[in-house]
């Protein structure tokens, strides 16, 4: 402040300096690359993808990553920890964790066995005691970290203990297996409807590219929507021919994939299950008030409850909310193995944490997405499948995967220091 | 010639936008106790800091002469080194360590092999401990002591440090009367000890207690020192706030209303310590239009008893009554006070007030995002509308409403808190120093808006350390001290030294009010 002269009634004069204007060019290359950086996390999946599909082609010159029936597993052997990766996100997002998942899943999944199989139970009853259970488990969570105030990393640390234990004592001892078909369809099922024979082995379900094509037209339809809206409110858009392209390499990918699993054995209901959850969990993320306070809270917590938001009641919420999609997954984990056994969830909260962190959730909260954390969590079932594919043992992609979490995680922060953000 | 121990030549200080100390002089004779006044943000403290080398040489003009050397200070090692220690008046102990233990922090008492040897070093401390006057044993950990004594604690230390010159911030500001006095006997038996001090110190009655000499320092230049025959309460305070109020605050013709807000005994106990009284017995009134200002020091319980009337925010035990449009009101959570109209902008914005790594849009609407629910999900376009329309009304100078608050100006962000809680339409608006951290152009828009909202009916509650502000802005200013209101002042009669008067004013013992 040299300048001390004080201008009364004036305010100041010197306006702020937004930037020469840019001719269109430059404008739209910025923006693109400012897309590819805030869709980093989008843009890693698909090197990733490319690079194992490269890595994996076989001896018949076509890839195995890319073929229809790994597509297929991948959903299916990744489908609890992405449903757990969605509940971490927001957990993380609010400044909290989660370490109790694994535990969670084996112990509903025991328990679930007791009701299906031991009390032989209708299947839907027990699906729904069991989810039950979880919300239960995560109120008991919710319960220390809000309204006691004991960090989530103790009572979740306490909470893999003590659910591992209650799971082994649920399980006396031995595995529960023999499921019924409803329960193990969650896990293991999948929906094919009108198989068209492409010659000996090979057959393609029409219904499911339909379901593929809906989905293509719903983002369409979804993605102009929003950009008429923000239009119609004067907001910035992206420039028209990034947009299209962006739509027209999505849509791809979706066709892609409608076809794999056509190819293969149709829809796998985990992959139903999964949709319904991502749509659910990002409009509540984005759109609802519960969601927002949760960003609120993850961005300044004093700030957060100084406007009046209840801080308390959104982490008890949260809680019993991750209770549930933990109990989901372990009722989808213990249906693909149609066995409810000791170790089951064994590392699933490792998993689910890093699915979060790759997928851009900052480790001090208020910053995350549903979308990136499912991302995250495609990573890290690609590096799983594709180095499996390759051979490479367990050794080495457990030190890989850790590998990649911390690059990740240090992309970002470096990312975050170079645009000024500290 | 005195035998000067410190001579500060010209020290000119510049922070970004701001600039802090401007040509200070400032001589210390060996010897003698020093005494510096100034209101906060007069540039006290960040003189000591140049001193004590948190401002290392080179991010400054001027030089420090101490015993006839000048000094290149890197850290506070070196300002320790030389035999210069400054206590802060927040205490930097380290509650779960012994008496011992802090004293030789970083200057440990090794024995063979470099290990610590703690028979000396508690011997050792025990003998600081006589000195000082504290009968504790060294091994008492910080945090079974109390503040009094702690403060003892710190000069122990820098006793061990064979100390020259000792800067004491504020030493008094957490203390009661017993402790006060004890320290500052203290304070005057180290002078005998040839240890020369400087004390930083708003209460006037202890520099009249102890000080040789008094420096009034404002705006960042030292105005005068006096010598101990010239002290004198009424020329201190003049020099502390004789500065020209002319054009600093907008016109303002208040058209006050009915009553909007009136608190009855409102009592607030610490949150950790339920015995301790922080705000005692609090009645005010706020009407329509009004703006009213709370003067007080630091510590005289004014951002508590905001923070205790706005849902609970502070305190332990908390009683009294609220009411708002003459009707009693339930203030038991935020969520409660919102409801009934009171908003609180907070006097740090960026630690209570926003979400700095989220953008001003979501800023806007975090304290109302119910009113822009629709069918269960928030309604963005409406959102982005209204953050644009306060963009716009505040001139909020961002690109767009879409930029992170934690990039924007000082004022720029208040601008942002303030929008936020006209959003949530209160009757009564708190603004806990509304312009701190704020440069002078900004802060003449936050006035504007201010009078503004008075203007529009609001009754609007000022809490502020700077007293030309006060002054300046507000048409009924109460004074706090120690919890309690000690003074009420329509405009045509508050005057800086009224209020100082009112502000300094010690607890009532019984009887005297």
């Amino acid at each position: 402040m040299t300048n001390t002269e004080l201008r009364p009634g004036g305010g100041p004069t010197g306006s702020e300096e937004i930037g020469p204007p840019q001719n269109k060019v430059t404008s739209a290359i910025s923006h693109v690359l400012a897309d590819l950086g805030k869709n980093g996390i989008f843009v890693a999946l698909v090197l990733v993808v490319a690079l194992f599909a490269v890595l994996t082609i076989s001896a018949r010159g076509d890839s195995i990553l890319l073929r229809p029936q790994n597509i297929s597993n991948l959903i299916v052997q990744n489908g609890y920890i992405l449903i757990l990766a969605i509940g971490m996100v927001l957990v993380i997002v609010a400044g909290h964790i989660d370490l109790s998942v694994g535990s969670v899943a084996a112990f509903i999944g025991a328990i679930s066995g007791v009701f299906a199989v031991k009390m032989d139970l209708p299947w839907w009853i027990a699906i729904i005691l069991s989810l039950a259970i979880g919300a239960l488990v995560g109120a008991w969570q919710g319960f220390w970290i809000a309204y006691v105030g004991i960090p989530a990393f103790i009572v979740t640390l306490a909470g893999m203990l003590i659910f591992r234990g209650l799971a082994l004592v649920v399980l006396g001892n031995s595995n529960i297996g023999s499921f019924p078909a409803e329960y193990r369809a969650i896990g293991n099922g999948f929906l094919e409807f009108l198989p068209i024979d492409l010659g000996p082995r090979s057959s393609i379900d029409l219904v499911t590219l339909g379901i593929g094509l809906i989905a293509i037209v719903a983002l369409v339809v979804q993605q102009i929507r929003t950009r008429v809206g923000r239009q119609k409110y004067g907001q910035d858009v992206e420039p028209f021919g990034w947009f299209i392209a962006k739509l027209v390499l999505i849509a791809a990918a979706i066709a892609f994939f409608a076809y794999a699993l056509s190819a293969a054995k149709g829809i796998p209901v985990t992959l139903i299950i999964l949709a319904v959850l991502v749509l659910i969990y990002s409009t509540v993320a984005n759109r609802s008030v519960f969601g927002r306070h949760i960003y609120a809270i993850g961005g300044n917590r004093h700030a957060a409850e100084l406007s009046g938001i209840k801080t308390r009641s959104v982490d008890f919420w949260l809680f019993v909310n991750m209770g549930v999609l933990a109990a989901l997954a372990g009722l989808v984990f213990t249906a693909r193995l149609n066995l409810a056994g000791p170790k089951a969830g064994d590392g699933f909260e490792l998993e689910a944490i890093s699915a979060a962190f790759i997928g851009g959730a900052a480790v001090q909260g208020g910053v995350g997405t549903v979308s990136g954390a499912i991302i995250g969590g495609l990573i890290i079932g690609v590096l799983n499948n594709g180095m499996s594919i390759m051979g490479i043992g367990i050794e080495w992609q457990q030190a890989v995967k850790g590998l990649v979490l911390l690059l990740a995680v240090a992309f970002d922060v470096f990312n975050k220091r170079r645009s000024g953000g500290r | 010639m005195a035998d000067n121990i410190l001579e500060m030549r010209s020290i000119t200080k510049t922070f970004p936008g701001v600039k802090a100390l401007q040509d200070v002089t400032l001589e210390v004779e060996r010897g003698e106790i020093r005494a510096i006044c100034g209101e906060n943000g007069a540039g006290k403290s960040t003189l000591m800091k140049v001193l004590s080398g948190v401002y290392p040489h080179g991010t400054y003009d001027g030089d420090i002469v101490f015993e006839g050397e000048v000094l290149e200070l890197h850290s506070i090692r070196d300002s320790e080194a030389k035999g210069i220690v400054i206590i802060h008046q927040e205490l930097a102990l380290s509650p779960h360590l012994s008496i011992a233990e802090n004293i030789f922090l970083n200057n440990e008492i090794k024995g063979r092999f470099g290990l610590i040897d703690w028979q000396r070093a508690n011997s050792e401390a025990q003998k600081l401990l006589d000195r000082v006057g504290l009968r504790e044993k060294a091994t008492t950990k910080i945090m079974d002591i109390g503040v009094g004594k702690q403060q003892l604690v710190e000069i122990a230390k820098a006793l061990s440090k064979e100390v020259k010159l000792l800067i004491l911030d504020e030493p008094t500001a957490a203390l009661n009367d017993a402790d006060s006095d004890h320290l500052l006997e203290l304070i005057l038996q180290l002078k005998q000890q040839g240890i020369t001090s400087i004390i930083i110190s708003h209460k006037l009655n202890e520099i009249e207690k102890i000080a040789d000499s008094v420096t009034v320092i404002r705006d960042g230049k030292t105005i005068e020192t006096m010598a101990k025959a010239e002290i004198t309460e009424d020329r201190i305070i003049k020099d502390m706030v004789g500065r020209d109020l002319e054009h600093r605050y907008p016109d303002h013709t208040p058209s006050i209303g009915e009553e909007v807000l009136r608190v009855e005994d409102w009592t607030a106990h610490h949150p950790q310590d339920p015995t301790r009284v922080m705000v005692d017995n609090v009645n005010i009134t706020v009407r329509r239009g009004e703006i009213v200002g709370i003067a007080g020091l630091m510590g005289a319980g004014r951002t508590e008893f905001a923070m205790s009337l706005f849902g609970r925010s502070y305190g332990s035990r908390i009683s009294g009554r609220a009411f708002i449009n003459g009707k009693e009101v339930k203030l038991h959570s935020v969520a409660e006070a919102i409801e009934n109209g009171l908003a609180y902008a907070t006097e740090d914005r960026k630690v209570y007030g926003l979400n700095l790594i989220d953008d001003i849009k979501r800023n806007i609407s975090m304290a109302s995002l119910r009113k822009l629910e629709k069918r269960g999900l928030v309604n963005d376009g409406e959102e982005f509308t209204v953050a644009n329309e306060y963009r716009k009304s505040m001139n909020i100078k961002a690109p767009t409403v879409l930029s992170k608050t934690g990039k924007l100006s000082g004022g720029n962000q208040q601008k942002v808190v303030l929008s936020k809680w006209l959003y949530s339409d209160p009757e009564v608006l708190i603004l806990d120093e509304p312009t701190r951290g704020i440069d002078v152009g900004a802060k003449y828009e936050i006035y504007t808006i201010i009078n503004r909202l008075a203007a529009q009916g609001k009754g609007i509650l000022v809490i502020s350390s700077e007293l030309p502000e006060l002054l300046g802005i507000c048409d009924r200013i109460y004074a706090l001290s120690e919890g309690r209101i000690t003074g009420e002042l329509p405009i045509a009669e508050a005057t800086p030294e009224a209020l100082i008067k009112y502000m300094t004013m010690e607890a009532p013992a019984e009887g005297r009010s």
